[in-house]
């Protein structure tokens, strides 16, 4: 009898639905939230629609609106976990505040795995997806399909790594589940399981996605476009997308080894055996450092384009731009051990990675600089995009000199694994990527939805942020200098540092009202969309493609490919007078496909099936996979053609809804 | 009318190109891949925790024959793209099957590595060492099985629509596959056997 259970359902048993009330209320929330909306769904009868129109539409646009969808649940999930963990930290002086230590754990792995792996790279695929095709004068990416799996792996992945709530309990590794404790000696439970194989669905996922914007970039760029006449922000997609290419199967090879370890007892980072524990860290890291710079590459671009737009000038220094970015691309492969200089390689070693370290931070210094020389002199104007990259430089600049101290080998060992570390990324990622996307937030919302953003709450949310988040950092370098480390559960009151975890507590609170106040941005500028609408499609007076075409641009994007020949190409065309061509001639879109969702979907059972050890289920969705892979790819492809009098229509009728 | 198919003919085409370019790439990744395997070996091989070490399992001559099958196999893949170009269907058939028939059997010969290491006690959890020789050979044969059952795919194609022109682009990207699987293994042979053997 428990033989035929555990044939059936591996190691899940009813025990593993038992939460605490605090988790198991989140899962109870997540599960109720989530029938909320199927059932919305359902009563509005709106389940062929959502089919027809999102989940199987491979236009870039849908699907990087969905990467965002999915990225900002998952901020409020993260976020959840923040204000627990400086909750806890602000409580337990000397006692044991309101969480266990498991429970802490859990908290903060799945916070850093869900910032980093959902929000932040959702971030970047949404913003992508959205803006690329429309900047090189592309009607889509390369391959459409693809990109429409790529959406549905990282969807699996993200429903993974949120199954805990329900089922059985995360890892307490930390985000990135160093062996030997990641090792099922030590972590016997599903936890990890779950870490890895969410990690490995949506990694797959992206990287398929940088070897499409690789293609797209290089083959579809409007006639005329050379490379160094591409708007910078495609210069640091390609870099970014060229960092996923060489990182990410990195990461994929790391945990497959550490999951054959978990499952089949292999020894690769075991103290036993023969394995090595500082192979597993210098692996992830080969991966984890360019992982940074894949971040936050697109949100400099999101920059080079929100700045020359406000200034009314254009970019200070394009060539030195993309050298930055090219020299960034190549050299963060080659520091990544400064994550780990106490680990005892020896004086030459770290000697060349701090060197590395410090020489990184020569090309980030000059884009900063680029942006600054932007703005000299310029005609500037302050709308909340702009504030976004003031609070942008300055936070990245003092996250960037920390980090530059670190980066001596010698001081770090005073830093290694303080708060002054944790404080020091959280500036650069949330000050980087995080008001980046809040920059290109503003900045491209309009040519999406037709009407601009309330400027005046959209300042007061920069300033709320900005107040919160120096509130939130700024103890807890000076924590770390007092020696707290990271991820402490409790802590000895005569340490005397409750007051700062207060204060950080505080910060967060704040940062809370300036995410309320973004809310009531948007909520207001819907509310009063009449009198900021745009009918121009070109409200900032830009400088680049995506500003020729109508809010929003139709599926086809342009209907005339339009011939490029300066840089900045919609200014030059603009201030030519320019009139856009009409020469239709009949346009070729991919039809609808539901490989990505069949695929996402089997993937996520895939990941459920392993994690659980339920073998069968394992066998069944693999041979699915492959079966609905041979069978798509097998296929003829599947054409609409859009013809020039329907162009002509379509054309038409925009017009006349903007006149 | 003849408008739509020059369009779609021309959005074909460009497509095919974009392919071509993305499959490369998508090797250089895999590369990458192979790439990081390989170090984890390099890192682990004298790892033997008290179990045997390369030279003492290795069995050369098999594995010549292993290697010697899968460079034919190789070739065989070569003339039947060639052939396909010819647009001589029979041939390229026969290759392409003549091909299958050597990769099954270098496959089968890894299995049987394998199994006889296995049933002797060296399986991948034996040590270090043999954990990284399993995951990298295994992750290798795991990519020819891949290739195999493309093949099969191909030949299924062949069989039921002759050479369209979209199934000899997808047999030049198989061919581009099972070339690189066969650069891989040149590797694996040389520094995992070879030097394995010496040492």
């Amino acid at each position: 009898m428990n033989n035929l259970r555990e044939i059936i359902f591996g190691r899940l048993t009813w025990q593993a639905f038992q939460h605490d009330p605090i988790m198991g209320g989140a899962g109870v929330f997540m599960v109720v939230a989530l029938l909320a909306i199927m059932g919305y769904v359902t009563y509005k009868h709106k389940w062929g629609w959502l089919w027809r129109n999102w989940f199987t539409s491979l236009d870039p646009k849908k699907i990087g609106a969905m990467y965002l969808i999915v990225a900002f649940i998952m901020l409020l999930r993260g976020l959840a976990d923040a204000l627990m963990m400086r909750g806890q930290q602000a409580l337990a002086s000397g006692a044991n505040g309101y969480l266990s230590a498991d429970h802490f754990q859990q908290v903060f792995t799945a916070h850093g795995s869900i910032m980093i792996f959902f929000v932040a790279m959702g971030i970047v695929f949404g913003v992508i997806n959205l803006i690329v095709p429309l900047q090189i004068g592309a009607r889509d990416v390369a391959f459409p399909k693809l990109n429409s799996i790529s959406f549905w792996l990282f969807a699996a992945g993200m429903i993974i790594i949120n199954a805990p709530l329900i089922a059985g309990e995360f890892s307490t590794a930390g985000w990135l589940a160093y062996p030997p404790l990641s090792e099922l000696q030590y972590s016997p439970g599903v936890g990890v399981d779950y870490w890895i194989w969410s990690l490995q669905i949506a990694g797959i996922g992206s990287l398929i996605s940088s070897i499409n914007f690789v293609v797209t970039i290089f083959k579809m760029r409007a006639p005329g476009m050379t490379l160094m006449k591409m708007p910078i922000f495609v210069w640091s997609v390609l870099g970014s997308m060229v960092l996923v290419m060489f990182a990410f199967p990195i990461l994929t090879a790391t945990l497959g080894m550490l999951s054959l370890g978990r499952l089949l007892g292999m020894h690769f980072f075991t103290a036993g055996g023969g394995g090595d524990a500082m192979m597993y860290v210098n692996l992830i890291w080969a991966w984890g450092h360019p992982e940074v710079y894949i971040l936050v590459l697109p949100a400099f671009g999101i920059f080079s384009e929100v700045v020359p737009v406000f200034s009314k000038k254009k970019l200070f220094g394009y060539t030195s731009m993309v050298w930055a970015i090219a020299i960034i691309t190549l050299l963060s492969f080659t520091v990544w051990l400064h994550h780990f200089f106490t680990m005892g390689a020896g004086a030459d070693v770290n000697t060349f990675f701090g060197i590395m370290t410090m020489i990184i931070a020569i090309p980030t210094g000059v884009k900063v600089f680029n942006w600054i020389f932007t703005m000299w002199r310029g005609r500037v104007q302050f709308t909340t995009a702009m504030w976004w990259f003031i609070a942008f430089v300055v936070s990245f600049t003092l996250g960037g000199v920390a980090g530059v101290m670190m980066s001596v080998p010698p001081a770090d060992f005073q830093f290694h694994n303080s708060l002054f570390l944790v404080a020091h990324f959280h500036t650069m990622i949330i000050g980087g990527v995080v008001f980046g996307a809040f920059a290109g937030f503003n900045y491209w919302f309009p040519k999406f939805f037709g009407f601009k953003l309330n400027e005046r709450i959209g300042r007061w949310s920069v300033f709320m942020w900005v107040l919160g988040f120096l509130l939130a950092f700024t103890p807890l370098y000076i924590l770390g200098f007092m020696g707290a480390t990271r991820r402490l559960d409790h802590y000895d009151a005569s340490l005397g540092w409750q007051g700062l975890f207060i204060v950080a507590a505080v910060g967060v609170g704040l940062i809370l009202v300036g995410i309320g106040l973004q809310l009531l941005q948007v909520g207001v500028s819907i509310w009063q969309r009449k009198q900021s609408l745009d009918t121009s499609g070109d409200p900032w007076d830009g400088r680049t493609l995506e500003w020729s075409l109508p809010n929003p641009p139709a599926e086809y994007n342009f209907a005339v490919i339009p011939t490029v020949t300066e840089r900045d190409a919609f200014w030059v065309a603009k201030h030519n007078n320019a009139q856009p061509s009409t020469d239709y001639e009949p346009i070729v879109v991919p039809e609808n496909s539901g490989l990505g969702a069949v695929v996402g979907s089997l993937a996520l059972v895939f990941g459920l099936a392993i994690v659980w050890h339920i073998w069968w289920l394992v066998i069944v969705t693999l041979v699915g996979v492959i079966l609905a892979l041979i069978i798509s790819l097998t296929r003829d492809e599947m054409y609409t053609v859009i013809t020039t009098d329907e162009i002509k229509q379509i054309e038409a009728a925009r017009e006349g809804a903007a006149a | 009318m003849s408008d739509l198919i020059r369009v779609v003919d021309a959005e074909q085409a460009t497509r095919n190109e974009r392919k071509a370019l993305g499959f490369w790439i998508y090797i250089m990744t895999d590369c990458v891949l192979f790439a990081t395997l390989f170090a984890t070996y390099a890192v682990l091989h004298g790892n033997v925790f008290g179990g045997p070490a390369g030279k003492d399992i290795f069995n050369l001559p098999f594995v010549l024959a292993e290697t010697l099958i899968l460079l034919t196999s190789s070739f065989t893949m070569g003339l039947a793209t060639i052939m396909a170009a010819k647009g001589n269907r029979h041939q390229a058939y026969t290759w392409l099957a003549a091909t299958f028939i050597l990769g099954f059997s270098f496959l089968m010969m890894e299995i049987s590595e394998f199994g006889s290491l296995i049933i002797d006690g060296n399986g991948p959890s034996r040590s270090a060492f043999l954990s990284s020789f399993f995951t990298l050979v295994g992750t290798h044969g795991l990519h020819i099985t891949v290739g195999l059952l493309w093949i099969l795919v191909m030949l299924w194609r062949f069989y039921k629509h002759g050479l369209k022109k979209q199934d000899l682009h997808r047999l030049s990207l198989l061919a581009l596959f099972w070339h690189f699987l066969d650069v891989i293994w040149i590797f694996i042979f040389t520094i995992v056997y070879l030097m394995g053997s010496l040492s």
